[in-house]
């Protein structure tokens, strides 16, 4: 190595570390706080310092008192089911808009694309009607089902751009061999895009897990928020607890960081292909 | 071979049936209601022309909201881009361990932001927030502020709190980006003899084009829809002062009931994401047809 490149590799380790240390500083904050007891915080908030003795208090009251258990198995329920139906309905989609050649099929492209890119805000309002007049306001159902239905526009482009670089021939053969379409679908088309369902299937779950919006606009009793809605909820009673808002954020947080550290792959990956989501 | 015609539209049916109640419908009535003087409350409305879309160009508070978008627009362009840029540029150094800064950086992102908004409340909180805590530790006690309640602050801060999110995703599209830049022409520009700021300018900046028109209309169509941040620290206040387009809307609509008028926000900002995106879509048909 030459005297240039041992100083290149120096400069690149002290200077990622450095990076990394400035980006972490905010979890670290939490993750400290979150083990405190609050005798120690009101003494002096030092955030930097250890904790004295390592707590639970925050993170047993978050998950009692505060409802977070109640509040993680609705965000389980509403996060899981809608990545999977929203998965399920826009392969079905994509499918068709990728394989057949039929009258519609631009202008139904165009629907999904364009409704994709529309900012949320246009539909605030009439969702929000709409739930209230047929009964899905503060329902899960309501939730999921609108869960499903926004995503499917960015599901359906991102699966069909995947479907279509997969050759037709695959499909010819499996017709003449007398498969029906269902089964083309299901035995042959699923199984291809295992990856790009993979990549889908975590930014899904991520997001959702994620989302506040709509869970703020469409949910309302306490028993069935989501924990995004519940921590601000908690906010507004715990606001001096700073431990047991800390142990929430944690707890509120912690499911999307092991999915996205055991898929991380897939995760880059759908982002990097599904960038351009409005 | 003979095909059934309806086979396409019966793997359709389900899935935009939703998507046209859900998304698309809504779209259209959303413009409807924002030319009338809905409550959602009464049952009877009437159309009202303009009258919401002039009431805005007179209203302060949208007026600030709006220029508190341009403040996040020209903060995430010029900040997340440039320095997402160079973060990229120095973890796609091939030294053993690099996977590990990369995820490292990546963690912000795979957070909502209402654990950001509640982990940034405390770094800028005024008496024991950190960083005033940290510049009273370095003797410069006379730069802490109060950061969330100084109107001519608080916009600042939670832009900068955004921003510790949007730098990590315009380094993910940058990583991506410098997948594709060809080894072999920064290899010969080394030849040449070309130093490293001219192999930057010259032979990868040029590649990275497309990840850099994807970085900026994320960039750009994420500061249009801030809300979550803004709601979580401040929502929106004090009075008014750190609001944005998506944070009032929200406010009229379902807490002062004026329907139509927070319909006419968000047709506002509908047209003006719509600008960016076309911009977008012209300059990703430029690429395909250079390719």
């Amino acid at each position: 190595m030459t005297k240039t490149a041992i100083y290149k590799k120096y400069l690149f380790y002290i200077l990622s570390t450095i990076i990394i240390v400035i980006w972490l500083i905010p979890f670290v904050i939490a993750v400290l706080t979150s083990f405190k007891t609050m005798d120690e915080i009101s003494f002096g908030a030092n955030w930097f310092k250890l904790p004295e003795k390592w707590s639970l208090e925050g993170y047993i009251t978050a998950w009692k008192n505060a409802h977070i258990y109640t509040y993680y198995l609705n965000t389980f329920l509403i996060a899981a089911v809608s990545t999977l139906g929203a998965l399920f309905l826009s392969s079905l989609g994509a499918y068709a808009l990728s394989w057949y050649d039929f009258k519609l099929r631009k202008p139904i492209l165009i629907i999904f694309v364009a409704g994709m890119l529309i900012p949320f805000q246009m539909l605030l309002i009439p969702v929000y009607k709409f739930s209230v007049n047929t009964g899905l306001y503060d329902t899960y159902p309501g939730l999921i089902l609108f869960h499903i239905a926004f995503q499917l526009g960015f599901c359906t482009f991102f699966l069909r751009n995947f479907m279509i670089t997969i050759p037709k021939s695959i499909f010819e053969a499996a017709r003449i061999d007398g498969a029906n379409d269902f089964k083309i679908y299901y035995s042959i088309m699923l199984p291809l895009i295992k990856p790009a369902i993979a990549a889908l299937g975590i930014l899904e779950f991520t997001w959702i897990w994620n989302d506040y919006l709509w869970a703020l606009i469409l949910i309302q009793s306490d028993t069935k928020k989501p924990i995004t809605l519940g921590l601000t909820t908690l906010q507004g009673q715990w606001v001096t607890s700073w431990n047991v808002i800390a142990a929430a954020s944690i707890l509120a947080a912690i499911v999307p960081i092991i999915v996205f550290l055991m898929f991380q792959k897939y995760f880059i990956q759908g982002l990097t292909m599904g960038s351009v989501k409005g | 071979m003979k095909k059934k015609w309806w086979i396409p539209y019966a793997f359709l049916a389900l899935p935009l049936t939703m998507y046209l109640i859900w998304v698309i419908i809504p779209i259209f009535q959303t413009f409807i209601i924002s030319f009338t003087d809905w409550d959602s409350v009464s049952p009877s409305y009437n159309f009202i022309g303009f009258e919401n879309y002039k009431m805005l160009f007179y209203d302060y508070y949208f007026l600030t909201s709006l220029l508190n978008n341009i403040k996040w627009m020209v903060g995430f362009v010029i900040v997340a881009i440039p320095v997402g840029l160079g973060i990229a540029m120095l973890m796609d150094q091939k030294y053993k361990g690099n996977k590990f800064y990369k995820t490292m950086m990546y963690l912000p992102m795979t957070l909502s932001f209402v654990v950001i908004g509640e982990i940034w409340t405390w770094i800028l909180e005024p008496n024991h927030g950190v960083i005033n805590e940290f510049l009273r530790g370095i003797g410069l006690g006379n730069l802490a502020k109060p950061w969330l309640s100084d109107p001519n602050l608080v916009t600042y801060a939670l832009i900068f709190a955004a921003l510790w999110r949007q730098i990590s995703y315009a380094m993910v599209l940058f990583l991506a980006g410098l997948q594709s830049v060809p080894t072999e022409q920064v290899e010969a520009a080394y030849v040449d003899g070309a130093n490293s700021w001219q192999r930057f300018w010259y032979v990868i900046l040029p590649a990275l084009r497309p990840a850099m028109v994807i970085a900026i209309t994320v960039n750009v169509i994420d500061s249009l829809r801030a809300f979550d941040i803004v709601f979580v620290i401040t929502r929106g206040g004090p009075f008014y002062s750190s609001s944005v387009m998506a944070n009032y809307m929200y406010i009229e609509s379902f807490n002062n009931y004026n329907m139509g008028y927070g319909a006419a926000i968000a047709v506002i900002q509908f047209f003006i994401t719509l600008g960016f995106i076309i911009w977008y879509l012209i300059n990703s048909f430029k690429k395909e047809d250079n390719l």
